[in-house]
């Protein structure tokens, strides 16, 4: 025998159900006068915060091209200089005025979600590299085991979307415009797809 | 908060075994929300280390007390008054700080308060089913509660869901974030149930238990459950392969 290394095992997940809008917007949900507002709800960006305005929307689509209307998205990305607002970014100070994280239901009636907030900056990756400027999401859902993990970029960034090292390495390189979102005006347009020929590539992070 | 410097590096991989696959056919809803295609791996970017902090001055007094959060003033819930607590840490055992933890459920009767729930049990008037807290410097938290019943769901003919707390966490970096459920010892409906059956490993069932803590109830008011949840573990800087402050 030898020293037991003595680690715990994190907790295994379970889906968030078909009623997750009760613990995590439940003002959204109808239950009002508990908390004064949902949590991560509303724009991210207010009069101060740097940074160009946009629209991020979409829909989960599951294997029967259904859209899903009862997931839960959020999004947790950098302001518009590259950094997050969180004690383990040790390169420099995010914005004040920008918290980095949200979450918003899918519309009961549609399923479509809606996300006003800023074009984040570009993030180094690992090595150095930067990466192409991106938002992180997690969707959970009725259906859903385990929260999915993926990425969202921009499709006015060609050039930096070309050297961007996670991108590169995605082996099938007909998947790699499942993430990137086209723009049209002020608005990003990000649909999920959970399953089929054009599946989003999720990640395991 | 501790005076301790923050945490940068990645985290421990999931161990994707331990948890529930994506398709599990017995769970009807997951037949054509499970990706088919591989994931693909990531060594945690600071996309993926970082993640938001939520401050107390985000909640309301009442927000881990359920059985007061709702109800009309003079008036209580129904159903068996307990107390949830115990530890939010990383696999190392290190406490978790500042987790923020949330928490819905079904009443006494296993009815959720929500427009899209048909069970015929009631609503309780005085029971909303939701609460969050904020775990302190050692990742201690609690809340108040009322013990949640079973309930019939559409999956197969005669499927109850066993009692249980839905639970969402947020760590120290988005890549921690997890939804889970916890369950109450000596359930005979966990071990028929297709959600708990999602996950393959036995062990990593019992580890969403939670057992009765006689230590922890106060007589002649509430009995206790005590549920510690376990988040990723990270990695000490000095594995990583960059410098600081690039």
């Amino acid at each position: 025998m030898v020293q037991s290394l003595g680690y715990l095992k994190e907790l295994p997940s379970q889906t968030a159900g078909p009623y997750v809008h009760i613990g995590c917007t439940p003002n959204f949900s109808g239950i009002e006068g508990v908390y004064d507002t949902d949590l991560g709800s509303g724009p991210l960006y207010n009069d101060k915060t740097k940074g160009e305005r946009i629209t991020v929307r979409g829909h989960v689509f599951d294997g029967a091209q259904t859209p899903l209307k009862d997931a839960l998205i959020e999004i947790w990305q950098a302001d518009a200089d590259g950094f997050y607002n969180s004690p383990s970014e040790t390169r420099g100070t995010a914005d004040p005025n920008f918290f980095g994280w949200a979450r918003c239901p899918g519309d009961m009636a549609t399923g479509e979600f809606v996300f006003e907030t800023i074009k984040p900056g570009r993030v180094p990756f690992n090595d150095g590299r930067l990466m192409a400027p991106h938002i992180t999401f997690w969707i959970v859902a009725r259906g859903i085991n385990i929260g999915l993990q993926t990425r969202m970029y921009f499709g006015d960034e060609e050039e930096a979307n070309a050297q961007d090292p996670v991108l590169a390495r995605i082996e099938h390189k007909v998947r790699v415009p499942t993430l990137i979102a086209e723009r049209e005006g002020d608005t990003y347009t990000f649909n999920i797809r959970l399953q089929g020929a054009d599946e989003t590539v999720f990640f395991d992070i | 908060m501790k005076n301790t410097p923050p945490e940068t590096g990645g985290f421990f991989a999931r161990d994707r075994a331990m948890h529930p696959p994506a398709y599990t056919p017995w769970y009807k809803t997951t037949v054509l929300r499970s990706p088919q295609r591989a994931l693909i791996s990531l060594d945690g970017t600071k996309s993926e280390v970082t993640g938001p902090v939520f401050g107390h001055n985000m909640l309301g007094e009442l927000d881990n007390d359920l059985i007061l959060n709702y109800a009309k003033p003079g008036e209580m819930p129904i159903g068996q008054r307990i107390i949830v607590h115990g530890r939010v840490v990383d696999e190392r055992g290190k406490g978790v700080s500042g987790a923020l933890v949330e928490f819905w459920q079904a009443n006494a009767g296993g009815r959720y308060r929500h427009k899209k729930e048909t069970y015929l049990a009631p609503l309780d008037p005085n029971f909303g089913g939701f609460g969050r807290t904020i775990a302190d410097d050692d990742g201690y938290y609690w809340f108040k509660t009322i013990k949640p019943g079973p309930y019939p769901w559409p999956n197969g003919v005669n499927d109850w869901r066993p009692a249980h707390i839905h639970f969402s966490v947020f760590g120290h970096g988005f890549a921690q974030r997890l939804i889970t459920q916890m369950y109450f010892e000596g359930d005979p409906l966990i071990w028929i149930c297709p959600i708990v059956k999602t996950i393959p490993d036995e062990e990593a069932i019992k580890r969403l238990i939670a057992p009765l803590d006689m230590a922890a109830t106060v007589p002649h008011d509430m009995r206790a459950y005590k549920f510690d949840i376990v988040l990723r573990g990270r990695r000490s800087t000095f594995f990583e392969n960059r410098k600081e402050g690039n």
